[in-house]
């Protein structure tokens, strides 16, 4: 950060915005669970978020968003806010500096809308006042004066017929078409009649996936800083520093080297912070006014402020012999990107390359689109593009299970992929896929007893039952995730570790780009600085963009994209240490190694103290990581290894239905996982039980619901996140089988519970009802009222209807 | 109640002057909007950012303090009515400056915090749920803190620090 930085005040016992994460407890190397080094902070009240920061003469900002999904704008007039005392900038598209487009992908978002309007909360205008309130008077003051039009809403439409018209017919991308990426995958002759004949039975049915929302706690905020080489420095809630300033500074007509980013206390993310949000509006109102502004978005704001995980159509036919064997699968997947292309193009790859699940199929054809309409634009959360397949296939393995009378984990463990199977994408799985033992364990976890008459009911504290209408449902979710980026893109993480004597202790400090967002990457770069370089003492830097880039805290990839990097360049830093070892004429064998603040010999035999080697001297390395390079998907066959490493999830569902009224009480979670090698337990399992929590929230509460595409439910009021209440106890088994690839052997695991832990409730409310259920959320009218209705999705989701 | 202190010039630009007795200390703050609410109050003219804005509705209770002694979504109540009163909140419940209370520990200890924004208000409802005569089984527990909402823990480990919270709270009280 330049010395402008300087401005912003901690406020008392508040952290510094440019210091370390903290010290934490010393000691805990990989495979303790030492404490968070932030945790202190937080349960103080003294961290600071995004929303927290404030700098002496700051403005507040604040966003004119668009009433409507689709519409031309006529005029815009600023007039009327530019004269409220104490406004002090009103801006629009022409006030872009730079480029009037950004995007992760596609370049097609506009900063400020120009002349159109693509969906509700798209933002028009934004205005910099004195305090909050004058700044959200202000936006509403600016006169707007639009023509409407009927939105492109109907995501089949979009998709498939020629004569809808096009959400893009201006703009950055004028003329593309509503599909943003049609991705193929062939293996077989899945439509050949003499492969057909070979299965027994074949099931076809249609699933839906409703759009859900990240909900991170912690709304958009940031604050930028003007400083006085025309740059700004930017403090933000993100996940990916570096990505941000690729696209903002072009926008900003800024060398990139003029916007300097930090990363502020992030409160959650799930993907919802992949994509731009407050970045170039409060950069662009702070380099106007010269003065400090901020950004924070309220609730009802963050709803539109962000994207959210693709809502889906999906159409699955699946051939099997009367033994259970998979012969061919067809599949079609539609996902709904909204307005803007986010990253609809990556969620297809993996909806088309992960669509089958994990499990070994001679003939498959899967066809996902991802279009444009005038929805709520659409891009990453948890599981990415995995999650919605994983519904609709584990629905259908339990269909044709069902249909074959065969047990339901009997059927995944017949079809189950293993290591050295090969995936309709021909990429070979070559680490271990222990699916047979994950099978095997969740068999052995006990079973609840059968419903209790004193235990909570559905309906909960409402009373709505005494167990007369209540039935019990087991089911079960296996899932599939690729980890970290695929498809070619140069996945990588830099690193710089310095390691010094301060006040007789050998001292490591690890100073990455990568985005703490509260899943513990902090304490996990720690652990890796402690282990290698033998030292109790390592303190982790703020993420900022004085150090190269690491990459997204996305995909599940950071502990081993970051933590390769840690571990790289602490290495390095290792043979510095060496080195100057032996210049201190110290006869260093080959194999000598760190531990206990000495050097050491293979054996353990101390060699020297590492504060009497660094004397007065620091050393530094800076390494960038790099997982193995993968492949594209071919366009038309979707044929390619594209995939680093792939992560297993098996969750068992346990469910009271009261059948009457709809009402269901998850009673227990169970989840087997394996991942590779433990780094840090306790970091872990939290990972593991949040992911199923948000599993458990798509598959019977969440959904952002919408109406001629305008969000009926934007507040925590209407959307519902599963509360203390809604969450059984998750029984655990955590499998290490390593990866020898990754570093330490590690494999990804944040997004893999959230993709089974859904279709596994799906099926035990299934088990309990006897209903189809191919739409989740399932709400109690689809249970309550399916008896009267031919279809059970007829007049689904109209509705707000609180469970 | 106490109606808000108007001073003349306060008056003239439509503020008031807000005194709390926050965490023990009476504090006063000058040109205070009377329309937003206590918690803004705290975060933006008080210099007190520990209770967090995460809905602002009452319905996620990462605001939750104590408003003379009760826990109280401190979104939902005006500015103006706290006048004069009672407030404590997250920053009120450390042991000493920089040094975690009991229920603190016990959220650090457990691995019940991640990103954190539900904490400070989770530490306020647990403190009191932990000091009350109540006994705490699996579904106390969850029936009491069903008003705090966690987006990345899954409970579990926050019902693992209440535990360890009412050992250590019960344990010096007994």
């Amino acid at each position: 950060m330049s010395d402008t930085s300087a401005r912003c005040i901690p406020s008392q016992g508040r952290g510094s915005l440019t210091g370390a994460w903290g010290n934490g407890t010393p000691g805990g190397g990989v495979g303790d669970s030492p404490r968070r080094p932030d945790a202190a902070g937080k349960v103080l009240g003294t961290f600071t978020y995004a929303s927290d920061l404030r700098a002496e003469g700051m403005l507040h900002g604040a966003t004119l968003r668009s009433p409507h999904p689709r519409a031309l704008i006529r005029r815009l007039d600023t007039a009327p806010a530019l004269a409220m005392p104490g406004v002090r900038a009103v801006l629009t598209h022409e006030d872009v500096p730079g480029r009037k487009h950004y995007g992760l992908i596609v370049q097609d978002c506009p900063v400020l809308a120009i002349d159109e309007v693509r969906y509700q909360g798209e933002p028009v205008a934004i205005v910099a006042a004195d305090d909050a309130d004058t700044a959200r008077r202000a936006a509403q003051a600016i006169v707007v004066d639009y023509v409407v039009f009927e939105p492109i809403t109907d995501l089949r439409r979009a998709v498939f017929d020629p004569a809808c018209p096009r959400v893009h017919e201006r703009g950055a991308v004028a003329g593309h078409d509503n599909v943003v990426r049609h991705q193929p995958v062939r293996r077989g002759r899945p439509h050949d009649p003499r492969i057909r004949a070979l299965a027994d039975v074949e099931i076809t049915r249609e699933y839906e996936v409703g759009m859900q929302d990240q909900a991170f706690l912690g709304p958009e905020a940031g604050l930028a800083l003007p400083a006085p080489d025309g740059g700004v420095d930017l403090h933000v809630a993100t996940q990916w520093l570096h990505a941000d300033r690729e696209q903002i500074a072009p926008c900003l007509g800024l060398p990139e080297e003029k916007v300097r980013m930090a990363l502020s206390g992030v409160g959650g993310a799930f993907g919802g912070r992949e994509d731009l949000s407050v970045q170039i509006h409060a950069a662009m109102l702070a380099l106007r006014t010269g003065r400090p502004v901020r950004m924070t978005y309220d609730r009802r704001e963050s709803f539109f402020g962000h994207v959210h995980r693709h809502p889906a159509l999906m159409r699955y036919t699946h051939g099997a012999r009367s033994d259970g064997t998979l012969v061919y699968v067809i599949a079609e997947l539609l996902l709904d990107g909204g307005a803007y292309a986010s990253t609809t193009e990556a969620v297809v790859g993996n909806a088309a390359s992960l669509g089958i699940g994990p499990y070994e199929v001679e003939h498959v054809a899967v066809d996902a689109y991802g279009a444009y309409t005038n929805n709520p634009p659409c891009g990453a959360m948890r599981g990415f593009g995995a999650v919605q397949a994983c519904f609709a296939y584990e629905s259908q393995m339990d269909a044709v299970a069902e249909a074959l009378g065969i047990d339901p984990l009997e059927i995944r463990a017949r079809n189950a992929v293993k290591q050295g199977s090969t995936l309709a994408t021909g990429q070979l799985i070559d680490s271990p896929a222990p699916l047979a033992e994950m099978f095997a364990r969740l068999r052995e976890m006990p079973l609840p007893d059968e419903p209790d008459p004193g235990a909570l009911q559905p309906g909960g504290y409402g009373n709505t039952t005494h167990g007369e209408g209540v039935r019990r449902g087991v089911g079960y979710g296996v899932g599939i995730k690729n980890i970290c980026y695929s498809a070619g893109f140069d996945d990588y993480s830099t690193a710089r570790v310095t390691l010094s004597a301060k006040q007789g202790e050998p001292v490591a400090i690890v100073h990455t780009a990568a985005a703490e967002v509260g899943q513990g990457l902090v304490t996990v770069q720690g652990q890796i600085a402690r282990t290698e370089l033998g030292v109790e003492n390592a303190t982790v830097a703020q993420a900022d963009t004085r150090v190269g880039s690491s990459g997204s805290s996305s995909a599940s990839r950071q502990s081993y994209v970051t933590g390769g990097a840690v571990k790289a360049a602490c290495e390095a830093v290792r043979e510095l240490v060496l080195e100057r070892a032996r210049a201190h004429g110290i006869a260093v064998p080959d194999d000598a190694r760190l531990g206990g603040g000495k050097l050491l010999t293979s054996q353990g035999e101390p060699l020297a103290d590492l504060t009497q080697i660094l004397g007065a001297e620091t050393l530094e390395a800076t390494r960038e990581y790099r997982h193995r390079e993968t492949g594209p998907l071919d366009r038309l066959t979707g044929q390619g290894s594209s995939h680093v490493q792939f992560a297993f999830a098996v969750h068992r569902a346990v469910v009271d239905v009261d059948v009457e009224l709809g009402l269901i009480r998850v009673v227990r979670l169970d989840l087997v996982q394996d991942v590779g090698r433990i780094l840090n337990r306790q970091a872990l399992e939290g990972q593991l039980q949040g992911g199923t929590a948000q599993g458990l929230g798509l598959a019977l509460l969440e959904e952002i619901v919408t109406q001629d595409g305008k969000i009926r439910n934007p507040s925590f009021t209407d959307y519902l996140i599963p509360t203390i209440l809604d969450m059984p106890p998750l029984g655990m088994e955590i499998l290490e089988h390593p990866d020898p690839a990754a570093p330490y052997g590690l494999r990804g695991a944040g997004e893999p519970p959230t993709l089974s832990s859904t279709p596994a409730i799906a099926a035990a409310v299934r088990a309990a009802t006897g209903l189809p259920l191919n739409r989740v959320p399932i709400r109690p009218e689809h249970i309550a009222l399916a008896d009267r209705r031919a279809d059970p999705r007829v007049g689904a989701n109209r509705e707000v209807i609180d469970v | 109640m106490t109606s808000p202190a108007r001073t003349a010039s306060d008056s003239a630009a439509g503020t008031i002057r807000l005194t709390l007795t926050v965490n023990g200390d009476v504090l006063t703050a000058d040109r205070v909007p009377p329309g937003i609410s206590l918690l803004t109050a705290l975060r933006e003219h008080f210099d007190l950012p520990g209770s967090k804005n995460a809905c602002e509705q009452g319905e996620c209770g990462s605001c939750t303090l104590y408003l003379d002694g009760e826990p109280v979504c401190s979104c939902l109540v005006a500015a103006g009515q706290a006048q004069g009163r009672e407030v404590r909140t997250v920053e009120g419940l450390a042991a000493a400056e920089g040094v975690p209370g009991a229920v603190q520990q016990a959220f650090i200890e457990c691995g019940a915090v991640q990103c954190g924004f539900c904490t400070p208000g989770l530490i306020v409802a647990v403190d009191a749920l932990v000091r009350r005569d109540v006994e705490l089984d699996d579904a106390v527990v969850r029936e009491e803190l069903a008003g705090n909402l966690c987006r990345c823990t899954g409970y579990e480990k926050i019902i693992d620090a209440v535990r360890v919270a009412a050992r250590h709270v019960r344990e010096v009280a007994a």
